[in-house]
Formats: structure tokens, sequence, C-alpha cells
């Protein structure tokens, strides 16, 4: 480790079009909090064309430092480029911990950056820590506990990565906070030169379509989610009344989308969402840890299962068990009758 | 020059089957429970290869890191049309990371030589990472294509490869030149079923492993050369790799060659928050809906 390094704790500031990704300030704020236990400065990794701008964004949300590699060639995200550039960087810097957005785009290039500089990586974390952890006598220092659900939900692990330099996670958007940003921070920028070989630019981008997604998920209120419990679009219909009626978005659990009731961008939970309305209602969601790590933070929770065991009305405000068919339309009648 | 493409496949255990004797009550998991499937998304990435195949011709060679069970999975390939399967198994290759894992994979195919494409799926369902792909591509030096929805277009005197990957709300096609590594997402194309055909022929194809079960059965240790020899002679030979057969270090396999560790499992604790149990009458939801009135959630 290069004790001469003062920024341990890095993030990669993801953009697309000169707009920061929310997952990067969302990480920068939970760096803050490691690099504190570090004794260390963050710093985050800025790629793109003419982005010097999103600096001072980057400094209001935690960054002590913006390594900035600025270069028309970086214009559009692409795989080699973006991964060989951040490589290089990681291998002259060496920080401790480099954390990604488990984006598209992070987690195309965190495998590759890990890959080549023999890093742990752990995907899709729910929480991270730094703790000195003492291992068979031996003592490890600034070790990340990198947190995530695994095994069909059924456990939570913590994995760790002792032996190794650096030390790199994903961790989904809106699985951290993103704290209030400071506009009075400041910070340093770091220019870095690009230099990129004919290799390494190959591949070309020949069309790109993207649309606004119409989904909000993260901003809506009220969200009435649906499991396989409403295995039927039949069943599924009750959900899109009930949320008609609350003014509410609708989602579901990774069940409703695999089996294909329902989009896989309406997905709550870790590898979907994560959402923290002020009213969440699970309609036959059984509540697998994932889904749980997507929603549990609701402020209210109503749970609807015919399960009378689900463990989803363990994070639940209100239970009501039986069949939603039953369930729904009284629950709707009963909100008409008390707007007026 | 005749197309060749290898496709990365592993057998996972089904984890959206767990029912309640999968798990230990010490609350780790115990695996030989779990029905072993072929994982879902390395199943349409062996479907676009041959489509490919069909198309233009050429060769598809399936290769997994696994246990020997996981012989099951590629004689499915082989069902389904691949021309060669290889199984890639030894002890030191346990607890594998992905680390270890891609690199693996990539001294086998340094080992299987040449190639212009190699598929994988975008992730497998028992561990949701989808590293193993990239890393895999990053160890060969290739380009990689990731989240993979369609092959548009494959251009073998040019030696270029055009594809459409999913993007955060949309979509983008991308050219690259071959080689190139690419992972396929779910729901990309529905693979097709096993070939009658195929299957009389090849249900018969072993892994060195299943021919040393053989001749352990009939007590002929001697007989594991002669089925060996035959099965090759005959085309039903899975070529069955260890650490040695690929030239790999063996401090960068397995456990050994694993940056991350499992420092701990836990097993999940609910936490109990304030609970309501609501009756399902309009009574019961009228009071609830009261409730949550006074606390200002709807408006």
């Amino acid at each position: 480790m290069n004790s001469k390094q003062k920024d341990l704790v890095w993030v990669f500031a993801e953009q697309a079009d000169g707009q920061l990704a929310d997952v990067g300030l969302e990480l920068l704020h939970k760096a803050r909090m490691l690099a504190e236990k570090m004794s260390s400065e963050v710093s985050a990794v800025l790629l793109g064309d003419r982005v010097e701008s999103l600096c001072p964004t980057l400094f209001a949300h935690g960054a002590d430092n913006v390594y900035l590699l600025d270069d028309p060639e970086l214009k559009d995200f692409r795989t080699q480029p973006y991964a060989n550039l951040i490589t290089q960087l990681v291998e002259d810097k060496k920080p401790r911990v480099v954390l990604f957005g488990a984006t598209h785009i992070g987690r195309d290039i965190a495998p590759r950056v890990a890959s080549h500089t023999r890093s742990g990586l752990t995907a899709d974390c729910t929480e991270l820590k730094i703790e000195t952890l003492t291992i068979k006598k031996v003592e490890y220092p600034d070790l990340l506990l990198q947190i995530r659900p695994a095994f069909g939900g059924n456990i939570i692990a913590t994995i760790i990565s002792p032996d190794v330099a650096i030390q790199m996670a994903t961790i989904r958007e809106g699985v951290m906070e993103m704290g209030s940003p400071d506009p009075k921070r400041k910070g340093t920028i770091i220019p870095i030169p690009v230099e990129l070989d004919p290799v390494e630019i190959a591949v070309r981008i020949i069309e790109k379509h993207q649309e606004p997604s119409g989904v909000n998920l993260k901003g809506a209120p009220i969200i009435v989610a649906g499991g396989y419990g409403a295995d039927t679009p039949e069943k599924f219909q009750h959900i899109y009344d009930l949320a008609k009626v609350l003014g509410a978005e609708v989602a579901g659990s990774r069940a409703a989308v695999d089996a294909g009731l329902i989009d896989g961008e309406r997905q709550v939970g870790q590898t979907g969402t994560t959402v923290r309305p002020k009213l969440y209602i699970a309609v036959g969601i059984s509540g697998a840890i994932q889904h749980r790590a997507g929603m549990q933070e609701s402020q209210k929770i109503i749970a609807i299962n015919n399960d009378p065991d689900a463990p989803i009305f363990s994070v639940a405000h209100y239970g009501i068990r039986g069949d939603l068919e039953d369930i729904i339309p009284k629950l709707i009648a009963a909100y008409k009758s008390q707007l007026h | 020059m005749s197309l060749h493409s290898i496709v990365l496949v592993k057998q996972v255990p089904d984890t959206s089957n767990i029912s309640g004797d999968v798990m230990r009550p010490d609350g780790t998991v115990n695996r030989a429970r779990l029905p072993a499937i072929f994982n879902p998304e390395d199943k349409e990435a062996l479907e676009l290869a041959l489509q490919l195949k069909d198309q233009f011709g050429g060769r598809v060679t399936t290769l997994t890191m696994g246990p020997p069970a996981a012989a099951n999975m590629l004689r499915d390939t082989l069902y389904m049309g691949a021309d060669r399967a290889i199984l890639l198994s030894d002890r030191r290759f346990a607890a594998a990371d992905t680390l270890a894992t891609s690199y693996a994979l990539h001294k086998a195919i340094q080992h299987i030589g040449d190639y212009d494409l190699i598929f994988g799926g975008r992730q497998a369902i028992d561990g949701d990472t989808a590293q193993v792909g990239p890393q895999t591509a990053e160890k060969l030096g290739l380009a990689q294509i990731s989240y993979t929805q369609e092959i548009l277009n494959l251009d073998l005197d040019k030696r270029l490869v055009r594809a459409r990957r999913a993007i955060k709300n949309g979509y983008e096609i991308l050219e690259s030149p071959l080689p190139v590594l690419l992972t396929v997402i779910k729901d990309a194309v529905t693979p097709r079923p096993f070939d009658v055909k195929r299957l009389c022929t090849y249900k018969r194809a072993v892994s060195k492993f299943e021919i040393e079960a053989m001749a352990d059965e009939s007590h002929d240790l001697l007989w594991v050369d002669e089925l060996l020899e035959k099965a090759k002679a005959e085309n039903l030979y899975i070529e069955t790799w260890n650490i040695e057969d690929i030239g790999a270090d063996v401090s960068m396999c397995g456990l050994a060659g694993s940056p991350t560790k499992v420092h701990k499992v836990e097993n999940v604790v609910l936490s109990g928050s304030e609970f309501k149990n609501v009756p399902a009458t309009a009574e019961g939801m009228n009071e609830m809906i009261g409730e949550l009135m006074q606390d200002h959630i709807f408006g």
C-alpha cells in the first residue's frame, strides 16, 4: 500500500450526455463515511468530453478530488477506452477502495478493471463498511466489508478481499442515500492526460437509441407492487386498479418480472430499483430478502398475502392475510368512502 | 475461413426453486438438494451461436468449468447442436471467485486456440454478478459486447460483427472487429429444443470421469484407455481437462486464486416493526385507511 496516497477511496462518477448519474453521487456520500474511518480523502473519477463543469457537483456531494479524463474520444461510453484508462489510473495511484454504480456501464467496466489489477470485486452490494479484522492472528487494516444477499436471498454474505491491495464493489442505484449536497465544498481537479491506442477504440457505435423512461419509481410517493401471488393477468389487473385509485406507480418483484407480468424497469429489489415511498403496498409478494432490500425503508408498508407465514409480514406495518381478489376491492372501497 | 464460436456455459443450482429443506438450520445452503439446471442466459448464448452456424457454417464449441456432473449440461449442448464440448474440471478449481474462474476459462480458451466469437450469458442465476464474461475478455485482451440482444450482421471477409446491446432506457448498435466476446441477456432469443437424432447419438457421449466410473464398476481399470479411445473414435468424448491440461498456474485457480473470500454468512434476521394484523373485512380496511390518512400518507 502506498502510504503517500491521501485519497484511498474512489468513486466512478458515471455521466452520460453531460448529466451525472445519481448513483455516483449516492456513492460519494457513502465513500465519505468509509474514508473517514480510514482518515482518507475521497476522489471521483470522471471521464467524458467537456465535462469539467460537472466537478463542482462532485465536490458538493463529497469528493475532495476529481480525476478528470476529458477527451472527444470519451464522449460516448465505450468499454475499452473507459476500462483501460481507469485501470491505468488505479494501477498508478493504488487506491484501497473503488466503487462503481451497478449500472449497464459500471457492470461492464468494473470487472475489467478488477481483472487487470487483480482486485477483489463484489457485485450488487447492499451495505459497505470499513473495519480492521484479525483473522488467524493476522491483522488486516481497513478492510472493505462487502455485504450482499446471496443464494436466492436466503443468506446475507459478508465478502472481504484481505490479501489484495485494491477492494472494489458495485452498488445499485438508490441503495445508498444521496445525502444533501454542500455547494460550498471545494476540491481539487486533477487532469489526467488521455492517450488511446487505435486498438482500444476499434469498436464503433453505429447507432444509439434512448428514451427517457416514463417510469419514476424512485420519486413515487405511493407504490403498489405485485409478486408471484398475482400470477395471472387477471389478478395483476387488481394491482393496476388499486394503483389508479391511489395515484400510485405500479411495480413488481423479480418473480413478477420473470413471469412476464410486468416490465423489468418496474422491478423493485436488489437487482431492480430501491425505493423509499411514503406507502408501499406489497400484493402477493412473499418478501425474499432481495425484494425487502429494495423497499424496507418505505415509511409505511402494507402486505397482502394468502400465506400467513410470508416473510413480507415481518417488515410490514399492516398485514392483511387473504386472497388479493377479495381484499383489493374492499381496500378500494374503504379508500373511496373516506375520501368524502 | 470457417467460423468458430466458443460458448461459455455453466450448470447452476436452480435458485428460483428453493424450498425449506435446502436451507440447513445453521443458515447455510445444502447445494445437493437443489436441482442443477443449464444457466438460462448461457442457453440463449448457445442458441445465438448455433444460429450463426446455421447461417454461415463453421463450428460451435461449448466450454464449462464445473464439477463432473456438469457433463449432463454439456450433453444438452450437444443435443442442441454443439460440435464439441469441453469439461474443465479439477478439484483445485473449487471455490473460485469470478477472477479465478475467468483466469481458468481464459487459459482453456487459449488452449482451444483459434476462435472468432466467444459467447456467454450475461450472468449466472446463482450469483448474478455478470463479471466472468468481461473478466475473461480482459484476460484474453478482447473487446466485449455485454448485454447483447441480437446479432445484426457478421462479415467474415472484413472480420466485423454488428450487434445490438441493451443500455439504460434503450439500446445501441456496436460494430466490433473479430474476435470479440459477447454476453447475452435473457429474452434475446428462444433456445431450440433438443434435436431427436442428435439426442440418440450424443446421449452416449461421456466425460473422462464417466469413463472412469464405468471402468471402476467393471473392476477393470485397464479398460479406461480402451473406452477413451473408442469414445474419441466415435466422436462421443466430452473432452475433460484439468489444470495441467490447460497449463494454468495452480496459485491463480480456485480458492487460492480468488481475492474475494466469504468472511461470514448470516441467516436473514427479520427486523420486527410495529405490526398490525388487519382483518380482511370492510371495517378492518376502513380503520387502516383512516390511520394512514391521519399520518398524511395519501396527500
